[in-house]
């Protein structure tokens, strides 16, 4: 490798993106010396275990990747505003849309997420801290570093471009030698460990640590919902880790398993993919679904409509996504029974969905609708998802599949139901707990602003692609000719997209607007919310409650609040609370993390070992460990809880 | 308060705005929903009959939702209004269970159907003509086992007549698709899949790959010409007459990546070398040939 190839060179795009990098970093290294914030950086929290920093943390991360993804997104709406553009050639456009599909689903919507499910459930059951606090900074510092991984490879070494799909034989080294390839691999190799290991977190945490009297069936319904999709994650990722495993090998030793020759076999592939990969959207909707219910459920002012119907039917939607793999691909062949029996049971996901879109809807009737931000998103997700779900109930159906498959169809099915779906929920996920996180609230008429922009750039984006795609327009092309009539709507397209760049400029402008004007929440509950996690500080102190609450209905502080007892801190009740140290072990394994899989993508293998002795040493060190955490005294409680309550 | 009830109606701005595109002047250019033969006229009624399903979902869930938010929004006269905590339903939620099933199984059925019918050709009474279709880097080669003939980037094929596309790829996979003609198929190294699809009517129409192939994928364009058969058959054998031959040369350089024109051969490449049935690279098994399939090819019939 020569050093000339090391840095990716030739494009004035690339440059003044070297550039930026280089002053951003040199800008927060200047601050950070320069308020005296170094210690403070580490303290709070890099070396932190705090679910709730954690969560703030990866949400911190997503919005960079929206950024990063968004700005992808932009540059190939420019390039094909209008037909013949030279704006991007065909290998630019090939990296970006590879790039910002991966971005977007792996390090934007399940960090994301998973930034929200950190904050929020832990709070929500009543709990101090997750199960397994250490792993949990784990979790997030390789997703981290696998995150930085990959966005590197745009400046160092070229990013990788066979989409992120990555289908073989296109993406083994014969197609796409280079090392942008190599870093999907191993990038998402190292962020996915991450997240199988937040699954296998939360799912203790839900299952073990819940609040005296919190059945499973007083569960919040988002609880519900991270409880089911870590079960999906723990059986789903572990195959994504075989196949990048499997990749990783074809790509830097040479194996065959996808390749063309000596038996291998690129139909593998695809099936791996995609047994992870339908799954994989599941991850990143149920949780949405439970956000959505909580939200309806506050400012409707009534408990969920059919709660039960509800569980069951995210139960059922689990189930079915592990056996609907195929319909990505009912055109390679499989033959009409295969075809017929995944056309059934992908149509069939429509119908537990369909359950949950009547029972949101039924509990907004005779309830008494608070249009707040967060509430403007969680409805404007009903109509533009159900587009989505009958769209991709079409695309189910095989035989007419044929005419969709890759085309701009299928582009606008996925949007409708990852951004009205995910996308919705994160946006209202954040500006509803925003308050508990920060302790402030993010402004309402900035917050409308963002709404309107995006959801409308949304529509005016993506609506017309369902028609683009039945024209024969195919997704990943970089350019089009004139003579074939897409142009109007192309224009349109890019339009829509411009509108939701600027949705989200207002979004970032009423953070820093409301870090600095915005309303303090004294109270803790500013929504007069009905869980767990309006009933303590907002934001809580590290240990959450200072009394373990007690449940006894589903909606437990609702029922608190009608019956008149909150969660009034009674002094004589305090006892010391137990808690996990931090620890900077989790941010040094992961970055030795980081070097090993620099090391790999480059065959740098001197580089991969060593920094594999220092995870390994990283590990033994953590099993000698004996440090099992330290005890809150009363009176540092009672200070806080006094400090809290003269806020109010 | 009245600014609540616009944004109700706002929803449903989308819905006749799709309406008005599809059945405006516009739905000429809109190749999937202008079947020019028969399999893409039984994919027409499919996504017709599907899309009546759908929209009428869709009708049903705006309206209760633009309803719902217009009466139980928060106004000044429901101030002290409580809801009344309602657990839920079981008679509804039976009903809105059973209605998406009848909806899914009423669509299940005709897909079904249609998912075999497509396997076979559409009419059986006149012979189907064999076309093999090799998908490589960045451009498609049609070969006429029968006939003896190739063509790049563009294939003639008699109306009225279904058409068997044997396709393969040499290299990344690309999918064969003709949105006027029907649905597509993938193309695959080393593998065969076939796509039947037969023209009505005489006419050009565009095909294009349909899945990502690297670098010019963009650019994997052809043109189907349906003609009348007596026009085929003409053009079938002035190619055979006048065409220049194929030679392992020419063919290997046609197959190098890049891009290349509309090429006519008199003879086609599977006197040498048939993609489907081999790996097109690295051959083993103590077989051998040399990079594009420089091996004799003891499997055509002719
Ligand atoms: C009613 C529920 C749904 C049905 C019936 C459905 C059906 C389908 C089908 C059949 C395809 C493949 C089409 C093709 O490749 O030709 C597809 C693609 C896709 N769907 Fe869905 N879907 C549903 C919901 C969702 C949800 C909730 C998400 C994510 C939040 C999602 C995300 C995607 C993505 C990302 C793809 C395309 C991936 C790619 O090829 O790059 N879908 N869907
Ligand atoms: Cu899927």
């Amino acid at each position: 490798m020569k050093w000339s190839e090391f840095f990716v060179t030739g494009e004035p795009l690339i440059y003044a993106a070297d550039v930026a990098i280089v002053l951003t970093i040199i800008g927060i290294v200047f601050v950070l010396t320069y308020f005296k914030k170094w210690k403070w950086l580490w303290d709070e929290w890099l070396t932190t275990v705090d679910h709730k920093k954690i969560g703030i943390m990866y949400i911190i991360c997503a919005v960079l990747m929206l950024f990063r993804g968004g700005v992808d997104a932009l540059l190939m709406r420019a390039q094909l505003t209008a037909p013949n553009m030279k704006f991007l050639d065909a290998q630019h456009y090939n990296e970006i849309f590879t790039t910002h599909g991966t971005i977007m689903i792996l390090f934007m919507a399940m960090p994301f997420i998973i930034g929200l499910m950190n904050v929020v459930v832990p709070l929500q059951i009543g709990a101090r801290d997750v199960a397994y606090p250490y792993l949990n900074a784990l979790s997030f510092w390789l997703f981290f570093f696998g995150a930085m991984l990959f966005n590197i490879s745009f400046v160092i070494g070229g990013s990788p471009d066979a989409g992120w799909t990555a289908y073989f034989p296109l993406a083994s080294n014969e197609f796409s030698p280079g090392v942008g390839n190599n870093y999907y691999a191993v990038a998402l190799q190292i962020s996915g460990i991450g997240t199988l290991m937040t699954g296998i977190n939360f799912l203790v945490t839900i299952l073990k640590m819940r609040a005296p009297g919190m059945t499973l069936m007083r569960m919040p319904m988002f609880t519900w919902t991270v409880l089911i999709t870590c079960v999906i994650i723990i059986f789903a990722f572990p195959v994504l880790t075989v196949a990048l495993a499997l990749m990783t090998f074809d790509r830097l030793f040479d194996t065959q398993f996808f390749t063309m020759a000596n038996g291998g076999m690129s139909m593998l592939w695809a099936n791996l993919f995609w047994i992870w990969g339908h799954p994989e959207v599941y991850i990143v909707i149920l949780p949405s679904f439970g956000i959505f219910s909580e939200i309806v459920s506050t400012f409707a002012r009534k408990r969920l409509f059919g709660y039960k119907a509800m569980v069951g039917s995210i139960v059922g939607i689990a189930f079915l996504s592990f056996i609907v793999w195929v319909h990505h691909f009912f055109t390679m062949g499989a033959g009409p029974a295969v075809n017929s029996f995944f056309s059934i049971t992908t149509m069939a996901i429509a119908i537990p969905t369909g359950v949950k879109v009547f029972n949101w809807l039924f509990t907004l009737r005779k309830g008494k609708i608070r249009f707040t931000t967060a509430m403007l998103w969680a409805l404007a997700f009903i109509p533009n998802f159900v587009i989505g779900g009958v769209t991709g109930v079409m695309l189910a159906m095989a035989a007419a599949d044929y005419q969709y498959h890759n085309s701009y169809f299928l582009i606008a099915h996925f949007h409708y139901v990852l951004i009205a779906g995910t996308v919705f929920a994160c946006f209202a996920g954040l500006h509803y707990w925003y308050p508990k996180m920060f302790g402030h609230l993010l402004n309402e008429r900035l917050g409308k602003w963002t709404f309107w922009l995006f959801m409308i750039g949304f529509n005016v984006c993506f609506f017309p692609m369902y028609f683009l795609g039945l024209m024969g327009m195919t997704r990943r092309m970089y350019t089009y000719s004139a003579g074939l009539g897409w142009t109007p709507l192309n224009v349109v397209a890019t339009i829509g997209a411009a509108l939701m760049g600027i949705g989200f400029i207002v979004l970032c402008y009423n953070i820093y607007y409301s870090a600095r004007y915005g309303e303090r929440d004294m109270t803790g509950d500013p929504w007069d919310g009905r869980t767990l996690e309006w009933a303590t500080a907002s934001p809580p102190a590290h240990y959450n409650f200072p009394i373990t609450p007690e449940v006894t209905d589903l909606d437990a502080y609702w029922v608190m609040k009608k019956n008149g007892n909150g969660l009034e801190v009674k002094e004589e009740q305090l006892k010391p609370i137990h808690m996990p140290s931090n620890s900077g072990r989790p941010f040094l394994i992961s970055i030795a993390f980081f070097f090993a899989g620099f090391g790999l993508v480059f065959k740098w293998f001197t580089l991969a070992i060593i920094a594999a002795i220092f995870i390994i040493l990283g590990l033994i060190l953590r099993s000698f460990d004996d440090d099992d955490g330290y005890y809150i005294s009363v009176d540092e409680i009672k200070r806080t809880e006094r400090l809290a309550r003269k806020g109010a | 308060m009245k600014q609540e009830k616009q944004r109700g109606r706002k929803w449903f701005a989308w819905l006749p705005l799709s309406l008005l595109l599809l059945l405006s002047g516009c739905s000429e250019n809109i190749a999937v929903l202008n079947p020019k033969g028969p399999v893409a006229k039984v994919q027409y009624d499919l996504i017709m009959w599907s899309i009546g399903f759908m929209l009428l979902i869709i009708a049903v869930v705006f309206v209760l939702f633009a309803v719902v938010l217009i009466r139980y929004r928060e106004k000044p006269e429901n101030a002290d209004y409580e809801p009344p905590d309602e657990e839920g339903n079981t008679l509804l939620e039976i009903v809105w269970t059973a209605i998406p099933i009848i909806i899914v199984t009423v669509l299940a059925i005709p897909t079904v159907k249609a998912t075999f019918a497509l396997e076979k050709p559409q009419r059986h009474d006149v012979e189907p003509l064999t076309i093999h279709v090799t998908a490589a880097n960045w451009k498609w080669i049609f070969s006429y086992p029968d006939q003896h003939i190739e063509t790049v980037n563009y294939v003639n094929i008699p109306e009225d007549v279904p058409v068997k596309f044997k396709l393969t790829s040499v290299g990344p996979m690309n999918s064969f698709w003709v949105p006027e003609l029907g649905g597509q198929k993938y193309a695959m190294d080393g593998m065969e899949t076939q796509l039947i699809l037969q023209a009505d009517q005489p006419g050009s129409y565009m095909g294009r790959s349909a899945n990502f192939s690297g670098k010019q994928f963009t650019h994997m364009e052809f043109e189907v010409v349906a003609q009348k058969k007596e026009d085929f058959e003409k053009w079938v054998k002035e190619v055979q007459q006048t065409a220049p031959k194929l030679t392992k040369d020419k063919y290997a350089e046609i197959l190098k990546p890049g891009l290349v024109g509309r090429m006519t051969f008199s003879n086609t490449h599977l006197e040498w070398v048939d993609h489907a049935k081999q790996n097109s690279h690295h051959m083993n098994n103590g077989e051998h040939s040399d990079h594009h399939g420089n091996m004799e090819n003891d499997h055509h019939e002719h």
